[in-house]
């Protein structure tokens, strides 16, 4: 008998995978068909894809920029052998109209102060946005932007935003003044009263006399002619600016030992949250007025502003409670045991923590409330979709509808989708790493 | 050696109601609620002295006026010689109406969308993350007035189905007709009906109940009953005996068999929509601004919903399928016994709100005439009558009470299934 076995000496070289494993072809049949139901839903993904391109395509690809009315467009369209209802888009309408859609009746030699106060916005807020990348000190330049922005956009004298600034300035100096002699608190008091007399009382004569000496000014444009994304915008950011602290306060409360304090905020953050915020939009153009002491009529802007605040901070007081909540209770122990008083605390050990957790939940917020800033359209305001009412019934544009939803849904879309990446860069820059 | 001493009998200074921790946050309390009461009055005296300077005089009287307007998309009976507060509550039916509809629906596409997004296919998690993004970034109201201009521009007007070569047709068989006036669907009708029960006689409140709804819902609820009674005693066997006796034909036959002698009984048939003159009769019609604001809210919503459902499903840990995969589950029970129960927990909470902000963006539906509670309440009956205070008030109230009610009953059903903490 001999020895047949056999035994490999050398190693056989590695082989290639095998083709369909690896590349495009390995990746579409990983991804795309790897099963019958998968390979099924791709074909129906790609044939519907393909349906609405077909549909979408040739109709947005039409040559009508420079149409002057829809029936001009028709006439392009038909030089070009289109016929028929959905034979291309009238472009012609965003051309004529995009400035007055982002503007409104804003006047047109004005247009730098509504485009200066929005590009400074960005400037006021990249301390905050982008802290790692910009020099601290332009958190002073963010500390002014809120007297600095309504002055851009309503004009008037440059006093009045400087004397509310004043009020500031002379409410510190009453509280160092009494703080010296006195205690804190009653030097708050003081400060706060001070403060509440100035603005109330002297602040609008002094504006005005110091106005008849040096008058600086622009020309005042008034709320009347604020429509289009700079109405949506400037409602936007007051309301979401005013609404932070507002809920940051309303979150502490409810969180509050203070029973009556707690049912206050409760009560406010559920009635709030409880109704529609096109209810409360109907309050600011018919009720507010009412409530007010008679005689006082302010700007409708003004209330829808005041109303959206309110609308805002419930949401946000929801979103920063619940960053609380989340935070572990060795934090509140641990300040505690650092001798930190409440305010300390929540300065210094609760709020960046909560805050950090909540963010997610504070652009949301943010995002829905823009989007909400469509509604007041429902009450007459000109914002982008209140616009779109009045171009449509526009003989020259009368039957427009497509072109111009699309482009006011491109525009909210460019500003939220924006927001939610940022919050998302927000929240991985600031992971700490543990969860 | 120790002496007891007396603590220090101070007597009570004024300073301690501020430096005390023991009557501070009394001081506090008490100061807020002061400050709370002195707005109330001040709002309530300004508004007092308003209405005075205005010669009007806050009541409720206007509530049993005649309304004088129409409602032409409504559940109950109802015309325009009906008094305002019958018309608010025509259109608190309506806002309820749209509001269970949008949240089925947004609940089904939702889920759906989500499951999808969470797909080893890269189309359709591509595409499913289009549609989200797409209609999360973009306000309702704009798809709401979007699906409606939809609908009038793009469907066929009711004379395109007349002729002898319609240009357009009936769909299911004849049944359904879609046209830039609405949509027309079959409706149930019975020949045998037992007729009607009338709630609350001639009262603004008045409702009228079909009895046969009635018996159909008492028979299909009894017979779900006898259903799960029968599922649980299977249950029962099972953990005795080990062996699962078969059940499933027994439990189909439970539920289908008597609704269906029912339904014959009845006469139950179906009346379609039919073209008559220059519009369609007989059948159900929804008007496009329910459509529209169907679909739109259901579409909108649903984009959230299907984020949420990702979050809750991303949420499990891994270990949790890979243990159930070891106990020998198959992936369908995984999901039905291990994950799902688990996710609902984090579904839930934000689902409650998502129907919550649902049923208040209904009220939207004033941007395109659906006669909801804002439409009757807080608008024509406001515009007629001029009483913004008490009827804006009275609109917010019921609002309030809808978005209490719902998040109470769905907070109840969240406890149900929220996790026993130890």
């Amino acid at each position: 008998m001999s020895d047949i076995s056999f035994v490999r000496t050398e190693m056989l070289p590695e082989q290639d995978p095998p083709a369909s494993e690896v590349g495009a072809l390995g990746w579409a049949k990983h991804n795309l068909f790897s099963g019958a139901m998968n390979s099924a839903l791709t074909v129906f993904s790609i044939l519907g894809i393909y349906y609405v391109l077909a549909a979408l395509v040739p109709w947005a690809w039409s040559p009508t920029w420079n149409a002057t009315s829809l029936a001009g467009c028709r006439e392009i369209l038909h030089d070009l052998g289109r016929d028929g209802h959905f034979s291309g888009a009238c472009w012609g309408v965003i051309n004529d109209r995009w400035v007055q859609l982002f503007m409104g009746f804003y006047p047109p030699e004005h247009y730098w102060r509504p485009i200066a106060a929005f590009i400074l916005l960005g400037v006021a807020l990249s301390p905050v946005l982008f802290s790692d990348q910009v020099p601290a000190k332009l958190i002073w330049f963010t500390g002014l932007y809120p007297f600095l922005m309504p002055w851009l956009l309503w004009g008037g004298s440059i006093w009045v935003p400087l004397m509310v600034l004043a009020g500031f300035v002379i409410a510190y100096a009453a509280y160092r003044f009494v703080l010296d002699k006195m205690s804190e608190l009653i030097a708050l008091i003081v400060a706060v009263l001070v403060a509440v007399v100035w603005w109330l009382f002297l602040m609008g004569p002094i504006a005005e006399f110091v106005f008849n000496i040096i008058p600086i000014g622009m020309e005042a444009v008034g709320s009347r002619k604020f429509g289009g994304m700079m109405l949506s915008l400037t409602i936007g950011v007051v309301a979401i600016g005013f609404s932070l602290p507002i809920g940051v306060v309303l979150a502490l409360g409810r969180q509050s030992d203070l029973l009556i304090v707690k049912a206050l905020c409760v009560g406010f953050i559920e009635f709030i949250r409880g109704v529609p915020l096109i209810t409360l939009l109907f309050v600011a153009s018919t009720l507010l007025n009412i409530f007010m002491p008679p005689g006082t009529n302010f700007d409708i802007i003004m209330r829808v502003i005041i109303m959206a605040t309110l609308f805002a901070s419930a949401y946000m007081a929801e979103v920063i409670r619940g960053g609380l909540a989340a935070l572990p209770t060795g934090q509140y122990e641990g300040a505690d045991s650092l001798g930190l008083d409440y305010w300390q605390a929540q300065r210094l050990i609760i709020m960046p923590q909560a805050l950090k957790i909540s963010i997610p939940g504070i652009v949301s917020t943010f995002i829905g409330l823009f989007k909400d800033t469509t509604l007041v359209s429902v009450i007459g305001l000109l914002d982008p979709l209140g616009l779109s009412n009045g171009i449509r019934a526009n003989a020259e544009w009368n039957g427009v509808v497509w072109e111009l939803y699309g482009f006011i849904a491109l525009m909210f879309f460019v500003f939220c989708f924006s927001m939610s990446r940022y919050s998302m860069y927000l929240e991985r820059k600031l992971q700490t790493g543990h969860r | 050696m120790t002496t007891l001493s007396d603590p220090p009998q101070e007597s009570f200074r004024l300073s301690q109601l501020i430096y005390d921790t023991r009557y501070r946050s009394m001081t506090i309390q008490i100061i807020a609620l002061i400050g709370f009461l002195l707005l109330l009055g001040w709002l309530f005296g300004n508004t007092a002295q308003n209405l005075a300077d205005l010669g009007k005089e806050p009541s409720f009287r206007f509530l049993s006026e005649p309304a004088g307007y129409d409602i032409n998309q409504r559940l109950l009976e109802y015309n325009s010689q009906d008094t305002h507060l019958r018309a608010a509550f025509v259109g608190l039916l309506n806002t309820l109406v749209v509001a269970v509809l949008g949240c089925i629906t947004a609940t089904i596409l939702g889920v759906t969308i989500g499951v999808l997004r969470l797909s080893s296919n890269w189309v359709v998690s591509k595409l499913m993350m289009i549609y989200v993004e797409t209609f999360r970034n973009v306000p309702v109201l704009l798809w709401i007035v979007f699906v409606m201009a939809i609908m009038i521009e793009t469907m066929p007007a009711p004379r395109a189905f007349k002729g002898e070569n319609p240009a357009s047709s009936m769909m299911l068989n004849d049944s359904v007709a879609v046209t830039n006036r609405g949509v027309y669907i079959p409706e149930p009708l019975f020949t045998n009906t037992l007729g009607d029960v009338h709630l609350f006689g001639a009262a603004s409140m008045r409702f009228d109940v079909s009895l046969d709804l009635l018996a159909l819902m008492l028979v299909l609820g009894a017979s779900l009953w006898g259903a799960s009674w029968f599922r649980k005693r299977a249950d029962k066997i099972q953990e005795v005996t080990g062996d699962r006796p078969k059940t499933w034909h027994v439990r189909l036959g439970l539920i289908v068999i008597p609704t269906a002698v029912l339904l014959y009984v009845l006469g139950f048939h179906l009346g379609y929509p039919e073209l008559k003159g220059f519009n369609f009769k007989g059948g159900t019609h929804f008007r496009n601004s329910l459509i529209a604001l169907w679909l739109a809210l259901s579409l909108y919503t649903a984009a959230f919903i299907a984020e949420i459902v990702r979050a809750g499903i991303m949420a499990i840990d891994h270990g949790q399928s890979e243990a159930a995969a070891a106990l020998g589950l198959r992936p369908n029970r995984t999901m039905k016994l291990v994950i799902l129960p688990q996710a609902l927990r984090v579904i839930v909470p934000p689902m409650i709100s998502n129907y919550l902000n649902l049923t208040k963006n209904s009220s939207l539906a004033i941007a395109v005439g659906y006669m909801d509670l804002t439409g009757t309440l807080m608008g024509i009956t406001l515009n007629q009558t001029g009483r913004e205070l008490e009827t804006v008030l009275l609109t917010m109230l019921i609002y309030l009470a809808i978005s209490l009610s719902i998040s109470a009953v769905m907070n109840m059903y969240n406890n149900r299934v929220k996790m026993v903490e130890r």
